[in-house]
Parts: structure tokens; C-alpha cells; sequence
């Protein structure tokens, strides 16, 4: 851990620290970022003990006295240097979660057609909006435990699938988001929920999963 | 253990805690009921003995609490002392048939 005095600014984020950090005081700092606005997903660090995206979090919100934050990695997830994770597990873990549309139509087919206000598309559009930060990943205590356990994203990415009216593999991906690497090991803490910076709630989809895993085993399907 | 395999134990574990909330709360409540006046030991068992409404109940009780407690400690160990893969699973196959063991030598023993 090392400190750094840095100028204080109107409107400055912790991703504005950082970057003044490396390219004033320690060149060889070592973090992620890229569009700065919130869309990609690349910024996220642990700011005084909590998981944020780092380019739409306020110094003002951040800083809890004296004047003073402590900028960690992302927890859960290795070090590769100073402020930079490996990802890949997380990404892994969307792949086993077989987190990929999988559909049976072809070009030369008709668009589908999902009405806006149906039930299950309202259910997608609550938690289609994931950027892949990793945030709930590094805020789930579940994660820290087991380290098999697939994770807030994965799990919610498979659950906007499920509630695909157009994907094919249903059953296949709900076989691999059931038991305890899975949907079943989550102990509903809801720390994804409350850190999502994009609001989504991860727990709802889980807690959605847990039900259509519970169908499909009541129906004989899994 | 298989995936499908897992999920049975999440559902038979909510399953058994739905039973054992309804049981928790009968249990006390007739407890505190019974006790108002004061009940001596063989007072209870004197009600309790040949009653087969009561051996039912508890029945249902002890073998609510043998399914769910193990399946709960199966997390337990897991997230805590990292112990996962079939050693686990027998012991805590050990474990349920203590708590029904037990359990029903109890039930049995104020029934009969």
C-alpha cells in the first residue's frame, strides 16, 4: 500500500485520482479503463472497501474523512498487478453457465416477435443491462468461499436467457446453473444487489433460476 | 454428486423447513398451552403416552429435522472448512441417521 497526495477537483472521480496518479506521481502504475463513461465495465477497483466502478463514482461520495481513500483491486479475482485483475475466471464462469443465445432460426426466417410488454421480456429488461464489471463478483461473499460457485453475473446472464422466448437451450443451461456450484449455493446476502452500479438485481435473477431449476426437476426434465 | 442430484437436496431441504416451521410453531404452542397451570413429568406422559395423533407429529418432526439439518451442514462445511467430494456426503449421511436415530428413541420413548 502506498500514498499519494493528489489535488482536489469539482467534480472529480476516482478513476480522474487514479489516472492523475499514474501519469503524475507513479508512471508505473498499473489499472484498467477505457470509455470513462460507464459502458465498458474495465474501471471497477475496490474505493475504501467497496466494490464501484471507478469512472461514475464521485470523490465527494467515496471519501469518508480526512480527506483520504484507499484504492484496492477487485476482490475475488487475481491480482495481476497494482489495480489490474484477471478476468478470466469470471469470463470463464459465463461460458459454463453456458451464457451464450443459442436460437433455431436462420437469416432467411422472420424476425421473432417479443411484445415489449410481456411478462418475460419485462423480466429480461431488468437485467439485460449488465456491463461485466465484475462488482457483484468481487462483492459476493459466496465467491469468496467457493470458489467454484459461478458468480451474481454469470448466473443473472444465464437468467435473461432462460427468459428468452427464442433461445433452444433451456434445459441444458439450467443443468448448468443448478446445484452447488450454481443458482442453489447463493445464501441471498443480496451484496450484488446493493453494489450493481447499473441497478440490476442479480439475486432476483438467481432467486428465478432456483424456481425454473425446481420446475424442471418437479417435470422430469433435468 | 450430480447436478440434479444437488437440486433435489435444495428441494427437500425448503421442503422440510416449510414442515418444520409448521411443527416449531404447534410445538411451542402447545408447550406453553399445556404449562399454564403447571404440568408435572408424568402428567405429560400421561397424555402423551398411546397417542398416536402425538407419535405422528413428532414423527413427522424428528424425520423433517434429520432431512434438513445435514443438508444445511453440507454448505456449512463446504464454505467454512472447505470440505466438499463423497467423504462429506457419507458423513453427513452418518449425521441424518444420528438425528433420526435419536430422535425417534425419543419419540418412542414417550409414546410407548
Amino acid at each position: 500500500m502506498r500514498d499519494f497526495e493528489v489535488p482536489r477537483h469539482a467534480s472529480q472521480t476516482v478513476l480522474d485520482v487514479v489516472t492523475h496518479i499514474q501519469r503524475a506521481l507513479d508512471p508505473a502504475l498499473a489499472y484498467r479503463f477505457a470509455c470513462r463513461v460507464g459502458v465498458c465495465g474495465s474501471c471497477a477497483m475496490t474505493v475504501n472497501g467497496v466494490a464501484r466502478w471507478t469512472c461514475r463514482t464521485h470523490i465527494d461520495k467515496a471519501v469518508r474523512n480526512r480527506n483520504e481513500i484507499t484504492i484496492e483491486p477487485l476482490r475475488n479475482l487475481p491480482v495481476i498487478r497494482d489495480l489490474v485483475t484477471d478476468m478470466r475466471e469470471f469470463f470463464d464462469k459465463w461460458a459454463r453457465a453456458k451464457g451464450s443465445f443459442q436460437g433455431d432460426r436462420s437469416r432467411r426466417d422472420d424476425f421473432s416477435r417479443i411484445p415489449s410488454e410481456g411478462a418475460s421480456r419485462k423480466q429480461i429488461d431488468a437485467a439485460i443491462e449488465c456491463i461485466g464489471c465484475g462488482v457483484c463478483y468481487s462483492s459476493c461473499d459466496v465467491v469468496s468461499w467457493n470458489p467454484d460457485y459461478l458468480g451474481p453475473a454469470a448466473l443473472n446472464r444465464a437468467w435473461t436467457l432462460i427468459r428468452d422466448e427464442r433461445d433452444t437451450a433451456s434445459i441444458e443451461r439450467l443443468r448448468a446453473v443448478a446445484g452447488d456450484a450454481g443458482c442453489h449455493s447463493c445464501h441471498t446476502h443480496m451484496s450484488c444487489t446493493e453494489r450493481c452500479p447499473k441497478g440490476i438485481s442479480p439475486t432476483a435473477g438467481i432467486a428465478g433460476l432456483k424456481r425454473e431449476v425446481s420446475l424442471a426437476l418437479l417435470r422430469g426434465q433435468l | 454428486m450430480s447436478a440434479k442430484t444437488q437440486s433435489l437436496l435444495w428441494v427437500a431441504q425448503r421442503a422440510s423447513a416449510a414442515v418444520l416451521a409448521l411443527c416449531v410453531i404447534v410445538h411451542l404452542g402447545t408447550m406453553i398451552y399445556a404449562i399454564r397451570g403447571g404440568l408435572s413429568a408424568s402428567e405429560i406422559l400421561s397424555r402423551t403416552q398411546g397417542s398416536v395423533g402425538w407419535l405422528a407429529f413428532y414423527s413427522v418432526f424428528v424425520l423433517a429435522v434429520a432431512v434438513h439439518a445435514p443438508i444445511g451442514l453440507r454448505s456449512v462445511l463446504l464454505e467454512w472448512l472447505g470440505w466438499r467430494g463423497a467423504s462429506r456426503d457419507v458423513f453427513l449421511a452418518g449425521v441424518a441417521i444420528v438425528l433420526a436415530g435419536l430422535g425417534m428413541r425419543a419419540v418412542v420413548g414417550v409414546f410407548a
